[in-house]
Parts: structure tokens; sequence; C-alpha cells
């Protein structure tokens, strides 16, 4: 009976094998290595959001696969991303109150 | 019939998601400390800029050395998968090497921590100088903290390796160090873009 | 294995004797005893914030009133806050999710029973602590929102604050790891056939409210971590002089304190929910629509924050944008009135003293929910900012709301825990004169308020004209403590001699209803199979969950062992951040070491016992 279960989750190694993590961990270091390029190259309007969209590609390699939630239970999923949602838009609410809403007067947007 | 039923799940292992307990319990702790470090991370953005007095972001960060930091810690990453591999496969000679790796890899970081945060005191920049010092160093303080209790716990499953406490059948232990261990990696993934390299 | 073992004939049938000795529940991770533990502690410190409360009200019955000094009023309203809020409201609701949940569910304990027992312990040496400060004449003093830079060393150089800072850090981690706790018992510990659209609603509360626990209480947790840097180690997060802004921890706070809100009431939603269909002999009214109502609220209250901070300088788009989403919320809140007056409707009510509360929440969390909506708009807001309309309303909300559903709780489930049903008439009786003392002490401050009368005030003038509202507060005030008083006494009598309760006294439809009263230590001698949403209520279907959950077995279920670990642990966090007044950094230092032994001897113990079979 419950045995069927524990073969359930037997079949790990199949979907990953070791030379894909070796990849996944190439693909991490030339994405860093990409980050720090565009930092030095300094490319004006588009370094933020390139640098945001490498360092989230990163984090979605790293949780997809070596946590590998891509290949596991949607639950996993779940409980995960309600809490880095909430997260998100936290951040990003500060952010936008003190960096970008006029009106905002305080004291650390008044010498941003 | 139902009887049958109710009893062929009668078992302190039974879950109604088949799913391990501690699996779950774990993720749904990783989605919590998103808000944690979320939280410590909004504080710095709200004060980007806003110090009064020097030195300034510009002036103490030191781009390469951060770099080759923030590389040691994401291949501790890849070691980290690959022990969890070599725990599953039964093959105590690669979990221990990968397991090694790791504890090396994650104190190399801690490492260069501890020589930056000395470094930056040394260049004038405290807890207490500024927005910026306080805010920097209390959210990179609490990342390395964890990071200090992740190589503790890699420690711990090391010495149990080679006491042979990590069969095939302990690899869920394994995994949920290792889960531990990518999160940390990822705070470090967002930090090292939000707070060295984005100016 | 054990498929063939099902009829299991040679084992001596374990009479098992549960042991009732003091060290039997120190070392206890059943959650039933640990839910009766924090009942138990929660009613304690209802009395202790209740006592604060009426002292409060003395010194307010009169104008320029002398009885207390305003020092000492600043301590107690704040600690009366901080208890009614951390100390009693919402270790009463998870003294609930522990004693309920698990058996609404199906399941014989929660996912981590250690784990909860080092919930409690860490929310009973938390809450010592907390009041340890009466005793050094130290007491928090900051109000219990602690607002910065009131907080700061150089307004609040007493250890008052100390107190407050470290207590509620303590009592965030006990909180935090409930949440994982209850999450992972509803995703996992459902018994066959429960689905997650088929769970009793108090169940389903528990789940939302178990996420907003997790996900607000990291972030108080920050703030409050940030606020003894800058006490303990000089930093500089709320100082304005260097470049800080004490406008942060009010952002940080509420971006916690309205979740919060929706931790302490969606709890009582969910008694109510199961209470109001129990006794109209119906099913709930729309229960998809009340589920995803109260997942709708969790998921909004994190987008109405700075609806606490209109007075602080915003700006109109700020303001708006918060203006809009807190009128939005209560939508959601006003389907679910609605949902429960239509289960209502048609129904054949019965007026037990648990309905009566649940009803009585209705109507009064109503009230509260009106006035809430008047400030949700900010000029009308700015009106009332700071005075005693604001604490009518959320008094009317939170001992309308979650107080009157807790009682609800309490007379519907008292017969499930003990055996024994509470007395009717008496009960009755506690419910009206607990609906005449608070509307008496809660609904003149509508007037004092709007009179100008400001809250967190010692005392006010003659020239206020609000002396008879006042007046009127202070007698309900002491009126609705006697009424408590009345639950006492119901409690004390029915457990010497109340009437015996069978395993289904109201003919409820759930499934904590077919276990026996009290239940065995085990719950359910075997996992029963649920087909519908109200199991009980389908005659076929009970029958066959009855067949499995009063059958006693030959052999007792295998249960988790006792544990002295929870407690040792529980101690050494608590230690850990009380040294951290030492204001010397490795001090604390020895604490964790203390914890860190703790932790790991909890791991390497085996949680089953080690019984030859494996
Ligand atoms: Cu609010």
């Amino acid at each position: 009976m419950s045995t069927q279960a524990e073969h359930g989750h037997g079949d790990h190694g199949s979907h990953a094998s070791v030379k894909f993590y070796w990849m996944i961990g190439g693909i991490l270091a030339a994405l860093t290595a990409l980050e720090v390029a565009a930092y030095y190259m300094e490319l004006g309007a588009i370094e933020v959001p390139l640098l945001l969209i490498l360092s989230a590609a990163k984090f979605v390699l790293v949780v997809g696969f070596f946590m590998h939630l891509k290949f596991d239970s949607r639950v996993f999923t779940g409980v995960f991303v309600a809490g880095l949602v909430l997260a998100v838009f936290m951040v990003s609410a500060l952010i936008l109150l003190y960096h970008w809403v006029p009106g905002f007067t305080s004291v650390a947007a008044g010498s941003a | 019939m139902a009887e049958a039923a109710a009893v062929a799940h009668d078992d302190h292992h039974y879950t109604s998601t088949g799913l391990n307990s501690w699996k779950v319990g774990f993720w749904t702790f990783i989605g919590s400390e998103c808000l944690f470090f979320g939280t410590l991370l909004s504080t710095y953005m709200v004060y980007k800029g806003a110090a009064l007095q020097g030195p300034y972001p510009g002036d103490v960060f030191d781009i390469p050395l951060t770099t080759i930091s923030t590389f040691v810690l994401l291949m501790s990453s890849l070691a980290m998968v690959l022990a969890l591999d070599g725990v599953q496969r039964g093959n105590k000679r690669l979990a221990l090497f990968w397991l090694g790796v790791v504890i090396v890899f994650g104190s190399i970081f801690l490492g260069f921590q501890y020589y930056e945060f000395t470094h930056f005191v040394h260049e004038g920049l405290t807890l207490q100088q500024s927005v910026f010092g306080s805010t920097f160093f209390v959210l990179t303080g609490f990342h390395g903290a964890h990071v200090t209790v992740g190589v503790i716990w890699m420690i711990s499953l090391f010495v149990m390796g080679l006491r042979d406490k990590l069969p095939p059948e302990k690899a869920l232990s394994v995994e949920i160090a290792g889960l531990y261990w990518h999160f940390v990696d990822i705070v470090w993934i967002v930090i090292f873009v939000l707070v060295y390299l984005i100016p | 294995m054990s498929v063939s073992t099902a009829p299991a004939p040679a084992t001596s049938p374990e009479t098992h004797h549960e042991d009732t000795g003091l060290w039997s529940w120190i070392t206890t991770v059943d959650h039933k005893r640990i839910g009766i533990m924090y009942f138990v502690t929660s009613l304690f410190f209802l009395g202790v914030g209740g006592i604060e409360a009426l002292i409060i009200r003395l010194q307010l019955f009169s104008p320029e009133n002398q009885l207390i000094s305003a020092q000492v009023y600043n301590q107690l309203f704040t600690m009366h806050g901080t208890t009614m809020i951390f100390l009693v409201a919402m270790p009463q609701a998870v003294a609930f999710f522990n004693y309920i949940v698990p058996l609404q569910i199906g399941a014989r304990d929660v996912a981590f029973p250690r784990l909860n027992a080092l919930s409690y312990w860490i929310y009973l040496f938390g809450a010592i602590y907390l009041n340890v400060s009466w005793f050094v004449g130290a007491a928090p003093n900051t109000s219990w929102v602690g607002y910065a830079n009131l907080t700061s060393t150089q307004f609040s150089p007493g250890l008052n604050v100390d107190f407050w800072v470290l207590g509620l850090s303590i009592l965030g981690v006990s909180s935090i790891m409930g949440g994982v706790n209850f999450i992972t018992t509803i995703i996992n510990l459902r018994a066959p056939g429960m689905k997650l659209m088929r769970m009793p609603l108090f169940t389903w509360m528990t789940f939302v409210t178990s996420f907003l626990l997790v996900t607000a209480l990291p972030v108080i947790a920050v703030a409050l971590i940030l606020l003894a840097f800058d006490r303990f180690f000089a930093t500089n997060f709320f100082v304005a002089s260097a470049g800080g802004d004490p406008v942060l921890w009010q952002h940080l706070f509420w971006i916690f304190g309205h979740p919060e809100v929706y931790i302490l009431v969606l709890p009582a939603f969910g008694v109510i929910s199961d209470v109001i269909p129990a006794f109209s002999r119906k099913p709930l009214f729309g229960y998809p629509v009340v589920v995803y109502a109260g997942v709708l609220i969790g998921f909004i209250g994190w987008g109405v924050w700075s609806h606490h901070m209109f007075t602080s300088g915003l700006g109109p788009i700020a303001d708006s944008f918060f203006v809009a989403s807190t009128m939005i919320i209560a939508i959601p809140t006003g389907v679910k009135i609605f949902n429960w007056m239509a289960t209502m409707w048609g129904g054949a009510i019965r007026f037990t003293t648990a309905m009566m509360f649940a009803v009585g929440l209705v109507a009064l969390f109503t009230v509260g929910g009106l006035s809430g909506i008047m400030h949700s708009s900010a000029p009308v807001d700015l009106q009332q900012h700071d005075s005693y309309f604001v604490v009518a309303h959320f008094h009317y909300v939170i001992v309308g709301g979650i107080l009157l559903g807790m009682f609800s709780g309490v007379y519907y489930w008292f017969p499930k825990v003990t055996g024994r049903l509470l007395d009717e008439k008496l009960g009755k009786l506690h419910f009206w004169s607990t609906i005449i003392g608070f509307n008496l002490t809660f609904f003149p401050m509508h007037f004092s308020g709007m009179y100008g009368m400001p809250r967190r005030t010692w005392t006010y003038r003659a020239e206020l004209n609000v002396e008879i509202y006042n007046q009127l507060s202070t007698v309900g005030a002491f009126f609705l403590g006697a009424s408590t008083l009345l639950l006492l006494w119901n409690i004390w009598k029915s457990l010497k001699s109340g009437e015996k309760a069978g395993h289904n006294p109201w003919g409820a439809p759930t499934l904590e209803w077919s276990i026996p009263s009290p239940p065995h230590h085990y719950n359910f001698p075997a996992l029963p199979e649920v087909r519908s949403r109200e199991p009980l209520w389908n005659d076929d279907e009970r029958a066959a969950i009855e067949a499995v959950t009063l059958h006693e077995p030959a052999t007792e279920p295998e249960m988790p062992n006792p544990s002295f670990w929870p407690i040792v642990v529980a101690f050494g966090i608590t230690i850990t951040w009380a040294l951290v007044m030492t204001g010397i950094w490795w001090v604390p230092l020895l604490g964790l070491a203390f914890t860190a032994l703790g932790v790991y001897a909890w791991a390497f113990e085996d949680p089953f016992k080690k019984k030859a079979a494996h």
C-alpha cells in the first residue's frame, strides 16, 4: 500500500541528469558574467531593466531546476509563490511610494 | 468497503497529497523567508540615496571582488545538487565530495564577506555611520547569518555521511537542506543586482 | 504490510491509560492538549488585559481625574492593546486551530506535533517575559503600534520599549511556526475524500489565516529587528537626523498590521460559518463564494495598509489609491454577511447560545464595518483619526467580531472537548449581559470621539462635555467584565456536573462530531472516507463514517512520543532574545548556543516509539 506511494517519488533522477545540472551551472555563470559586463558597459536607460531580467532568469533557473520546482508538485510552487508574490509586491510598492509617487514628502525622498 | 479503504490508509506516513510533510512545510517556510528578506531589501531600497554622509556605495563597493564571491556561492549551489544526486544514487564518495565542496565554497563566501565588512569599516563605513551603513550591514549580515546556518547544517550532514548515516532513504533530509541552501543563493542573486550592480 | 494485519487478532488490547500528571502536559505533543493549554493561557491573559482596561476606564470616569499617573496610564493602554491582540486574540484563535482543525479534516494530529508544542511554549514564555516588565516598573508605554521616533532611545530611554521590541519578536517566532504547521496540516493530513472544497469553513479560514501569519509576521519581525538595532546598536533606521525616515516604521508596521486584522477576524468568521449552518439545519449558502471571499480578503488585505496613515502626508495619489482599495475590500466582507443571513433564511433555526453569539457577531461586526467604511475616506479620516471614534470602531470589530466569534466557538465545541454541555440558561445570560455591557461600553465612544476626545490621552477637561459618555463607557466596561465571569462560572459548573453530551449533541454535519466526546488521544481509530461537504447529514455516509470513527480498535494507532525538547528550545529562544537587553553583542550568543544544543537533541530524537515491529 504505502510502498506504492514511496515508489512514486523514487524516480527522481530520470529528468535531471548530472550533465544537465552542469549545464544549468554553466548558464548561471554566463548570466552572472553578462550582468557584470552590463554593469561596466553603462548602457544607460536599458541597464536597470536588463539587470533585473538577467537576475530574474538566474532566480528562475535555480528555483526551477536546482530546487526541482519545475518537476515537482504544484503544491510546492503554490506555497512558495504565495510568499514570493507578496514580497515582490511589497518591495515594488515601497520603492514606488518613496521614489516615484509625487507629493510624497519624506526625509528620504527629499534628499533622493 | 469503506472500512477496508480506511484501514489501507491507516499509517503515519499517509498524506492526502502523497507529498512529504517536511517538504511542504519547508517550502512554506521559504515562502515566509521571502517576506523576511523582502522587508530588509525594501528598507535598503527605500533608503537608497538617502545617506547624509559618506562613504557612499560607489566609494566602497569592489565589484570584481563581489563578483568572485557571488560566483563561488552560485557554484556551491551546483555542488549541492550534485551532492544530493550522489546521496540518491547511494554513492557515498560522490556525496561526501560534493557536500565538502558546498562547505568549502560556503566558507569562502563567508570569508569574502568578513573581508568586505572589515574593509568597509576601515574605510569609515560602520553600522552607525549612515542609513547606507545601517541598511547595508543589516541586510547582508542577515544573509551571511543564513549562510552560516547553512554551512553548519552541511557540516552536520557531512559528519552523518562519514558515519554511513546518509543512505538513499535519507535523501530527503539532504534535499531539504539543499532547498535551504539554494534559497540562500537566490537571495544573494537578488542582493547582488539590487545592491551592488544597480547604481 | 499493514493490509494483511487489519484484523490484528494476536496483539493484546493495549488499554492505554493516558498520563495526566504535570510532566505529561509539559512534554505533550498532542494537538488537543496543546489547544487546551493555548485556550487556558489566553483566557488568563484576557483577564490581565481586561483588568488593564478597567483601570483605564476608572481613570477616565471623570474629567481631570488623578487616580493614576499619566506614566502608568501610558503603560496600561499599551499593554492592554498588546496583550489583547498578541496574547489573547491570536492565541485564542490558535487554540481553536489546534483542537478543531485536525478533527475537522480527519487527522490524528498536526503535521509537526513537536513544532506545535514549541509554538505554545514560546508563546507562554514570550507572554511571561512581556509581563515581567510590570514587576520591574517598566512596562511598554509607546502604544501597541510603537511609532518611531517615540520609541528611539532619545525619547524612550528606559527598559519599557526594550521589553516590547524583544517580547513581540519572541511571539512572532511562535506565530510563524504555527502558520507553517497548519498550512502543512491542512494540505497534507486531510482524510481520504476530504477535498479542499469539502473542508469545513473553519478549516478554510484557518488555512487563509495561516498564510497571513507566515507572510505578515516576517514583516513586523524585520521592523522590530530594525528598531532593536536602532536601540541597541545605535543604527539610523528611524533616525531623521541621519537620513532615516520615522514614517517607514509606520509603513512596515501597517503592512503587517492590516493583514493582522484579518489574522484576528478570519478565524471568528470561520467559527460562525460552521455554527450558523449547524443551527439553521441548512448547508452554508454559497459555500464557494464564502471561501473565495475569505481568500480574497486575505489577498487584498495586503494592499490597503496606508489607510492607517492618511494623516502622515503621503500625498493625494497614494491616498487616493488606498482609499479605493480600502473601499473595495469591504465588498467581500459584505458578501459574507449576506451569505450568513441567506443561510439562516428559511432554516430550522435553533437559538442555542452558540448560535446567538454567532448572530450577535453578524450584527455588531456590521456596525464596526460601517464606521470602518466611514474612515476609509481620507478626508473623513482626517477628522476621526486618533479620536475615540476610531476606538469605538475597532472595538466593534475586535470585540464584536472576534470575541463574540470565539465565545460562539466555546459554546459550540465545549461538549466535544469535555464531553459535557455548557449550561444554556447561564449561557443566554452570558450572551445578553455581554451584548448590553459591550454596547454600553463602546457605543458612547462614537460620541466622545465626535466631540473631539483624543485616544491615548490620560485625561480630559470638563469643557469638552464628554463626561457622560465616559461614565457610560466605564459602567459598561464593568458590566462586560462581570459578564465574562459568567462564562468562567459556567465552565466550572459544567466541568463538575454538566449534562453529558453525546458524540454529536448538535446534530452538526462536520467530521469532528463523528468521534467520541472527548476524543481519544489518537482521534480516529482509522481514517474515515469523506464523500461530501456535510458528511454527517447524509445518512448512508454518516453510517459508514461512524462505523469507522466510533469503533474501539483492538490496538491503538501509533502516536508520536512526548518530547522534552520543545520546552527546552522555547526556553533557549526566549533567553536569547531576553539577553539582547544586556546590550553586549556576544551575550545573546550564549542563549543561541543553548538553543542550538536543544535543536540538535531534537533533530536526532525519534518522534515515534521504537517498537520492535519496525
Ligand atoms: Cu487596516
